[in-house]
């Protein structure tokens, strides 16, 4: 896997992730948002969010199980995408479901389940942008690095359990993504178990003799 | 004094002079696959579904009792953002999965309490009602937060109530829905129990404004909203406008209706639309009228107060939700 064509695959990655975006805009132009399309503009985000989430957790498991290490050099770009899509459904909600109405935001921020883990999921991801540059890996060291973007789980867990509260009664799609989700869990279990069987146990050293035995 | 040469640098970071000179094909070929890959997935979305119309013209005549005031949904949206689970629960699936739905024949059972029960097609329940079609324009507010203003054509329940000549016991309405999974793929899966059942007190059932629709923007009603026949029960919540009937029954207790059925704490059988009492997940004291950007403050009985709120003086609302 050499340069050029991890720069080509990143090129296609991009194009991957902006296209939500492309088909929202599309739709603008053409009229064809639905008759609702604040909603649909919220639904089609906050799915992209999802989505998003679950692929860049996807990474690590399949590059241990398939050996294709390059794979990590694309896990920043999906998540940022996920951060970059729930910021455009945190803002459709905000400033065009309810337009400023810091009213109803305390409501639904106290009073509303769904919204409240909702928004808890989009806060947690804040610290995992901020802090997704090389600078930032560096100076926190890998260690903390990695225990912070742990973060992650708990924003996908809580994401999924957003959708599901939402929903009337069809429960197919948030069920679909919680069972992926807990599919890349098991993943990680299952490299964690075989990477502690691999390292040998320290050997026990024998014990000094002791004089006069 | 030491001189430090710079070092240069090394030989093997030196682009090849042939990939150098590639480099304008190498990103043509990126760009091309990368945008091959969003066009693949685009595409397909670009394409909105058909949109099915039955488009038969209907003879009505203009009623008092329509709403005034209001500037009426446009059809188009009527047509496309519908929920109608039998065909699927997002909402453009009805538009997209009726356009073969059979309306025709098509027979009502009216039965239960009464003394005259009967089977009918649409056209002798029509002929029920001595004021022929009427046009009743409402507004529609749906439990989830969005409403619609629809120029429904139909006749006064009341009047197939009294064809049937309901017996003192009969102290409700209860109302069916086709089930006929072949046609209505939804009913596959049992995202709602089958068949969709719905039902009034017996003097929401004779009020008025309470009207079965054969129609709309003055033709027969669009297969996704409800074809051949459905309720219309403006001052409630949508779901309570029971689409595609096949039976209306007169029962002596209150009848089962499938959103109770489905969470019975969220949705009640009188479901009023009421700003005061939220739904347990998400308030009701807005709505977003489809077309508009903003949203609009709920009406107490959908604006309909005047023609019901005296149905339920001294029930606590909040209670009987």
């Amino acid at each position: 896997m050499n340069n050029r064509r991890i720069v080509a695959l990143k090129v296609a990655a991009w194009l991957a992730c902006l296209e939500p975006v492309f088909l929202l805009l599309y739709k603008y132009f053409t009229h064809d948002l639905t008759a609702n399309p604040i909603e649909f503009i919220t639904d089609t985000t906050g799915t992209a969010t999802l989505v998003l989430l679950l692929v860049t957790l996807a990474i690590t498991p399949v590059r241990k199980f398939t050996g294709l290490n390059w794979l990590i050099r694309f896990r920043r770009l999906t998540g940022l995408f996920a951060f970059f899509y729930v910021l455009l459904h945190f803002s459709t909600y905000l400033g065009l479901d309810i337009q400023f109405d810091w009213h109803q935001v305390s409501v639904d921020l106290t009073k509303r389940p769904f919204i409240i883990v909702g928004f808890i999921a989009f806060v947690l991801m804040i610290p995992l942008a901020v802090t997704s540059t090389a600078w930032a890996i560096r100076k926190m060291g890998g260690k903390k690095w990695n225990l912070l973007h742990k973060l992650i789980y708990v924003s996908a867990v809580f994401g999924i359990i957003h959708f599901w509260w939402k929903v009337k009664a069809d429960h197919a799609e948030p069920a679909t993504y919680g069972a992926i989700l807990a599919v890349l869990l098991l993943a990680r279990v299952v490299i964690w178990v075989r990477s502690r069987m691999k390292r040998p146990p320290a050997a026990k050293q024998p014990e000094p003799a002791l004089a006069g035995d | 004094m030491l001189i430090k040469k710079s070092a240069g640098t090394p030989y093997s970071e030196i682009t090849k002079k042939s990939d150098y000179l590639n480099r304008r094909s190498f990103l043509a070929t990126a760009g091309i696959a990368g945008a091959g890959l969003a066009a693949a997935k685009l595409l397909p979305e670009m394409v909105s579904p058909p949109v099915a119309y039955a488009g038969t013209k209907l003879d009505y005549k203009k009623s008092d009792l329509s709403t005034h005031g209001e500037e009426l949904t446009r059809l188009k949206d009527i047509s496309t953002y519908n929920n109608f689970y039998e065909f699927g629960t997002d909402k453009g699936d009805p538009a997209a999965e009726s356009t073969k739905f059979r309306t025709s024949p098509w027979t009502v059972s009216i039965e239960g309490h009464c003394n005259k029960p009967q089977k009918l097609d649409v056209a002798d329940i029509i002929k029920l009602s001595s004021n022929g079609l009427e046009e009743r324009v409402y507004r529609m507010r749906c439990v989830e937060g969005w409403s619609m203003v629809i120029p429904w054509i139909g006749i006064p329940l009341s009047a197939v109530i009294k064809a049937a000549d309901p017996q003192p016991k009969a102290k409700y309405v209860a109302f069916e829905t086709l089930y006929d999974p072949k046609q209505m793929p939804g009913q596959q899966r049992q995202v709602l129990e089958w068949p969709y059942v719905e039902g009034l007190r017996m003097d929401e059932a004779m009020n008025q404004l309470t009207i079965l629709a054969v129609g709309m923007y003055g033709e027969s009603l669009p297969n996704q909203d409800g074809a051949p026949i459905r309720l219309v029960v403006p001052w409630k919540y949508g779901f309570k406008g029971i689409k595609s009937i096949v039976k209306i029954k007169f029962v002596s207790g209150e009848p089962p209706t499938t959103w109770n059925r489905m969470a019975s704490e969220e949705y009640g059988f009188y479901s009023n639309v009421n700003p005061n009492v939220d739904h347990p997940r998400w308030s009701q004291a807005t709505e977003r009228r489809i077309g508009e950007f903003s949203r609009r403050k709920t009406l107490m009985f959908n604006g309909y107060g005047d023609f019901v709120a005296s149905m339920y003086s001294g029930m606590d609302l909040k209670k009987y939700y």
